[in-house]
């Protein structure tokens, strides 16, 4: 081989950086999904034609699954069916009607920023601008479990 | 192109309906692992492959005024002598792409009537390589989210520079839009020319198919066919740090991506791709131009026998003092005489 002095450091240094990655986690602790607060007990919520009594346990929208995968294309539609388009009736996948409103619905069971959004967002670096204009929802009206 | 076509579109079906048939640990674990050590032992085995080809003359393409006499003006960079001026000329070639700047095209047409061809510089091919390369670039350090934890500053702040339109959620980024749009000028800039299609071969278009499904599938998974990220970086580091874990759950579109990224691991070694490490061991590019102040003589150049003249004089002397013929040295007088 010719110019081993160049092509040997080139060579090492390719698949150092190639395998990064590997090296980095040699040594980590197996990473565990975000142990994200799950809502417990009986929510009220508030802001529609009549106060609804839910189980927060199981009473998201849309199911579980799916709202990991498209909450934020849900608030999208959310924020731009209420505020301009003024429709505030949401019809999820499964008949039932809810209120579209981030305050009275989406937080009264997921109301605190810190224990609920940013634990997934955080390790996955999202960080979406809802808290440029929104007020960060710290505590919670119910118990965690 | 249709054999290209074919093999991606086999790919992808692949990706899917692996992901269809539960072969989710086949195509998530056993071949990305599979594809990340090709990848690496292959692209060493062609640099070494390479590096073992000896490079007996100096071949360095010049690309501007040698260094001659001191009152010519010498180009540094385009022609440089000394092993800064190399590395200078490198760093632009590789960070700028100089020499497909100097890019031209050649065209038939008339001048007054009379059939010429025009050559001009054509500065597109440079502008998209530009924008893929740069763009694939900012993808793969973005990548990295997905790779470590914690997630290092410098993510968010390539994520941040690359999304700063703030369009939508999740939020768009720039370089998945001129990535494609990037490939896709490739790909019609080599289908819109007679010529250049005719010279296109399998592997040229291959590249390219491959290249626009990873960063296809990838904008599908992100912004339309979404998978749960969070669950997607626990598969990831579960192969990271070596301790599979099952990607049940996970989407197809998430395989089919994976595949495809893994297809293009495999071949990148064994294809034209390799310019990437292929660059650093151009002897056009990094050997010196100093023909002028140094001889390069071939080392394999077999041992000449030489007979200098006044070996010849040695041998014909007396002949040629006989003859009357001039003489650098003159015969000894003999001693009878």
């Amino acid at each position: 081989m010719y110019n081993a002095k160049y092509i040997i450091p080139g060579l090492v240094i390719f698949a150092g950086i190639v395998t990064l990655p590997f090296w980095i986690n040699l040594c980590s602790p197996a990473y565990v999904y975000p142990d994200v607060a799950k809502p417990q007990g009986q929510v009220t919520l508030q802001g529609g034609s009549e106060p609804v009594t839910v189980n927060a346990g199981d009473a998201c929208v849309e199911p579980g699954a799916w709202m990991r995968a498209n909450h934020m294309s849900l608030l999208l539609d959310w924020r731009d069916a209420a505020l301009r388009e003024e429709k505030r009736v949401y019809v999820a996948s499964d008949g039932r009607e809810w209120n579209t409103s981030l305050q009275n619905t989406c937080m009264a069971c997921h109301g605190n920023k810190a224990d609920f959004c940013d634990k997934c967002h955080d390790q996955n670096s999202v960080n979406p601008y809802c808290w440029d204009c929104h007020v960060v929802p710290q505590g919670n009206n119910h118990e965690f479990k | 192109m249709t054999i290209a076509l074919g093999a991606s579109l086999i790919i992808l079906l692949i990706g899917w309906a692996g992901a269809a048939l539960g072969l989710q640990y086949l195509l998530g674990v056993v071949l990305p692992l599979a594809a990340a050590v090709v990848f690496v032992v292959g692209f060493i085995w062609r640099v070494v492959y390479w590096a073992k080809s000896p490079v007996p003359f100096a071949i360095p393409t010049v690309g501007g005024q040698q260094k001659s006499l001191d009152w010519i003006k010498p180009s540094r960079l385009d022609a440089p002598w000394t092993n800064t001026a190399v590395i200078g000329r490198m760093a632009l070639e590789i960070l700028t792409f100089r020499s497909l700047f100097r890019n031209t095209n050649a065209e038939r047409g008339t001048i007054n009537g009379v059939p010429r061809i025009t050559y001009y510089s054509s500065k597109w091919i440079w502008v998209f390589a530009l924008l893929f390369h740069y763009s694939m670039l900012v993808i793969l350090l973005r990548h990295a989210r997905l790779f470590l934890e914690p997630v290092p500053l410098w993510v968010g702040v390539v994520e941040f520079v690359d999304g700063v339109m703030q369009i939508g959620a999740p939020r768009f980024y720039m370089t998945d839009a001129l990535i494609l749009l990037a490939l896709l000028f490739l790909f019609a800039r080599r289908l819109n020319s007679e010529k250049l299609r005719a010279i296109s071969l399998p592997a040229d278009w291959f590249a390219l198919f491959l290249l626009i499904g990873i960063a296809g599938s990838g904008i599908c998974m992100r912004y339309m066919d979404k998978v749960d990220i969070a669950q997607a970086k626990v598969f990831i580091m579960g192969l990271a740090t070596l301790r599979p874990v099952s990607p049940e759950g996970l989407g197809h579109i998430f395989f089919v991506h994976l595949t495809f990224v893994s297809a293009l691991l495999i071949y990148f070694p064994f294809s034209k791709l390799m310019h990437m490490g292929g660059v650093f061991l151009s002897p056009t590019r990094t050997m010196r131009i100093n023909t002028r102040q140094e001889r390069h003589i071939n080392p394999w150049n077999p041992p000449k026998k030489y007979h200098t003249y006044a070996e010849y004089e040695d041998d014909f002397r007396d002949a040629m003092a006989e003859a009357g013929l001039p003489l650098e040295k003159q015969p000894e007088p003999k001693a009878d005489a």
